[in-house]
């Protein structure tokens, strides 16, 4: 084993898997039988996960997002030894205990005590080392006087205490938690929070899986997305998932409703917007930026032949996403012509800080006195950073020390 | 089978048979006393039936507890394979969320049948001082023939509870093979009431005739056919051994290929 083995907890080989779907469910020798005589397997192949290739190393917060759908709670499951792979291998250095419910084998049936201890073999754990940890989970759980009586007559509150007392107190080396656990309320939620925030400062592995990104945010390293577009597949920073992760839902969401209404009001007379791209340093179209690059706003006119020596005046402004807008440039003082072929807009370093913006361009006369065109906070665009920045803006600046 | 029984399965395995054996009796009044009231009582009919009406066994010294230990053995056969059938797909909601090894799970409900056959043969050892049974030095068969049939009746189960998970059709099936099985194994009868030689041999070919017959003439009686005997010491007479062999490894292998899709499949 390799030095660099060693810092590794978990890694994932190139993993593919497939699910069979049944066409119908029948699980009868007979249903068997007659779909091979008409040649039919009986179900569908379905892919779930294409190739996923990656390291999360040790004492790493690691992250797995995805949208519903996205084989995100497959992937869970492979890295559980739930399922197993079509091809690839998961590799786990160390014992990992996956927490996708809590409680899982409790009966009702037996008493607070029998349970702690059948949920610990459950988990992996011999009856010494359960004897090691009881005393302390039955206080944490704050249940010492309810032991002896049966599961069935706690109250559900005590058997969730019960329950995410022994997963808190399971000594291991790498957890898996699904986020489902931090469903409940409130002050449980708060719980689950605290023990993760715990685990993070101890520097725990902890694999977190999930669907919210303020918990990404808070808590995650870094972070693997999955999705059904497979090419998005990968590992990210935290800033750049976010932002891959909003363009993702906001491409499942379509045109907003906004602005289908602006299409329809506008139309293709005397002078109008006929595109407006937003490039990257390299010049390319690009929908995603970093703080402090260089971004380019190039937007072409289409007009009738008599606007072509007609002084135009451009406007642009930036919208965050709760609606401020953070910026206003226009053509005021520069002097542009529709014949002078497209217009472009440099922004030599990009001081919004992380996060999706919507730009509106607006087409006037000089002067102001006639607007030809509109595009009110069109196509939403992103900015990533690998640092973490406070405020909306990020300012090029210095410290400096004495006078 | 040092990596099988790790300290994790090992504790695994206590917690699932502990609960098990917990719960199987909750709520009824007598509770365990049912391991040994069912084989007694399905004795009682079966000996007056049997016995005392039809006069079956006449000739053979003891009979009652030679039919009482034939229908020990049969039972523990049937109990271990019917609950067995179902164990995977009643722990589904273990399987699909949590990593445990699978055959742990058919391993705990193959113990609790066991822990019923220990039960059930103290009963039988009792009756035998109270016949004033002489033990003789073939006694120490037993235990090997026991293990016999726990073996054959593990590779059933392990085929059993794979394929149930895949057709339900399974557990249908199985109920009438042993239905049958109980006729067309010497439990009722003694080998000799069998007039034709040829059936007495195909009858011995079943692993649990011949377990059954071998177990009663290591303990109770040696007036009595055993798999030695039927076959007159030939090759044939370790067919019945062969039978259990490749049942347990075919079942052993069966379950380690479906194991693996187990959590996707229940």
């Amino acid at each position: 084993m390799t030095r660099q083995d060693q810092d590794i907890a978990v890694s994932v080989n190139d993993i593919s898997k497939t699910f069979k779907l049944p066409h119908e469910k029948n699980s009868s020798i007979k249903g068997a039988l007659i779909g091979m005589f008409r040649g039919d397997k009986g179900y569908e192949k379905q892919q779930v996960l294409e190739h996923v290739d990656f390291n999360i190393k040790r004492g790493e917060f690691f992250g797995i997002v995805g949208r519903n759908g996205s084989g995100k709670s497959t992937l869970l499951k492979l890295l559980a030894g739930i399922y197993s792979p079509d091809s690839g291998n998961v590799q786990v250095n160390g014992k990992l205990v996956p927490f996708i419910e809590l409680g899982v084998g409790f009966n009702p049936e037996l008493t607070g005590r029998e349970n702690v201890y059948l949920n610990g073999a459950l988990l992996g754990f011999d009856r010494k080392e359960m004897n090691a940890m009881y005393q302390d989970i039955v206080r944490f759980a704050e249940l010492e006087r309810f032991m002896d009586q049966k599961l069935k007559n706690y109250s559900s509150g005590m058997q969730v205490r019960l329950a995410f007392s022994i997963a808190t107190r399971a000594q291991t080396d790498i957890l898996l938690v699904d986020e489902v656990l931090a469903v409940g309320d409130q002050s449980f939620q708060e719980k689950c929070f605290d023990y993760f925030t715990q685990l993070k400062k101890s520097h725990k592995t902890v694999i977190f899986v999930t669907h919210d990104m303020s918990n990404v945010e808070r808590f995650c390293d870094r972070v693997y997305v999955l999705d059904k577009k497979r090419e998005v597949n990968g590992l990210y920073s935290i800033p750049e998932a976010v932002a891959l992760y909003n363009r993702l839902n906001h491409e499942l969401g379509g045109v907003q409703p906004e602005d289908q209404e602006q299409q329809i009001k506008r139309t293709r007379e005397e002078i109008w917007i006929d595109k407006v791209s937003l490039l990257d340093k390299q010049g390319k179209v690009a929908g995603s930026f970093r703080v402090g690059e260089k971004m380019q706003i190039k937007i072409d006119l289409g007009y009738e032949p008599s606007f072509a020596k007609e002084r135009i005046t451009v406007g642009l402004a930036f919208y965050s996403r709760d609606n401020t807008n953070l910026a206003g440039p226009n053509t005021a003082k520069h002097t542009y012509t529709p014949s002078d072929g497209p217009l472009v807009f440099t922004i030599d370093e990009l001081a919004f800080n992380m996060g999706e913006y919507r730009l509106t361009v607006a087409l006037y006369n000089d002067g102001y006195s006639k607007q030809y065109d509109l595009i009110d906070k069109g196509e939403p665009f992103f900015v990533n950073s690998t640092e973490t920045h406070h405020g909306l803006t990020v300012l090029k600046d210095t410290w400096r020390n004495g006078e | 089978m040092r990596q099988l029984l790790t300290k994790q399965n090992r504790a695994l395995l206590t917690e699932l048979v502990r609960t098990d054996f917990k719960l199987r009796y909750q709520g009824s009044v007598l509770g365990y006393a049912w391991s040994l009231l069912r084989p007694l009582l399905l004795f009682a009919i079966l000996y007056v039936v049997f016995v005392k009406f039809l006069k079956f066994g006449g000739d053979v010294p003891h009979f009652p507890i030679y039919l009482l230990l034939g229908i020990v053995i049969w039972n523990f056969f049937s109990e271990m394979t019917v609950q067995s059938i179902g164990s995977i797909v009643g722990r589904g909601d273990l399987i699909r969320k949590i990593r445990i090894p699978r055959w742990i799970i058919v391993l705990s409900s193959s113990i609790s049948a066991l822990i019923s056959l220990g039960l059930n043969l103290l009963v039988v050892f009792v009756f035998m001082i109270f016949n004033h049974i002489e033990l003789t030095q073939t006694i120490w068969w037993f235990p090997l023939i026991m293990l016999e049939v726990y073996l054959l009746a593990l590779g059933i189960s392990l085929f059993l509870s794979a394929a149930f998970v895949k057709y339900r059709d399974v557990s249908y099936i199985w109920e009438v093979f042993l239905q049958a099985g109980f006729y067309l194994t010497p439990i009722l009868y003694s080998l000799a009431m069998i007039p034709s030689e040829l059936f007495q041999k195909l009858i011995m070919i079943n692993p649990v005739a011949q377990a059954v017959q071998d177990a009663r003439y290591s303990i109770v009686t040696h007036e009595t056919a055993t798999i030695h005997s039927v076959f007159d010491g030939g090759w044939y007479s370790l067919i019945p051994f062969a039978i259990v062999a490749v049942v347990l490894v075919g079942g052993l292998l069966y379950f380690r290929k479906e194991a693996k899709n187990f959590a996707e499949n229940i």
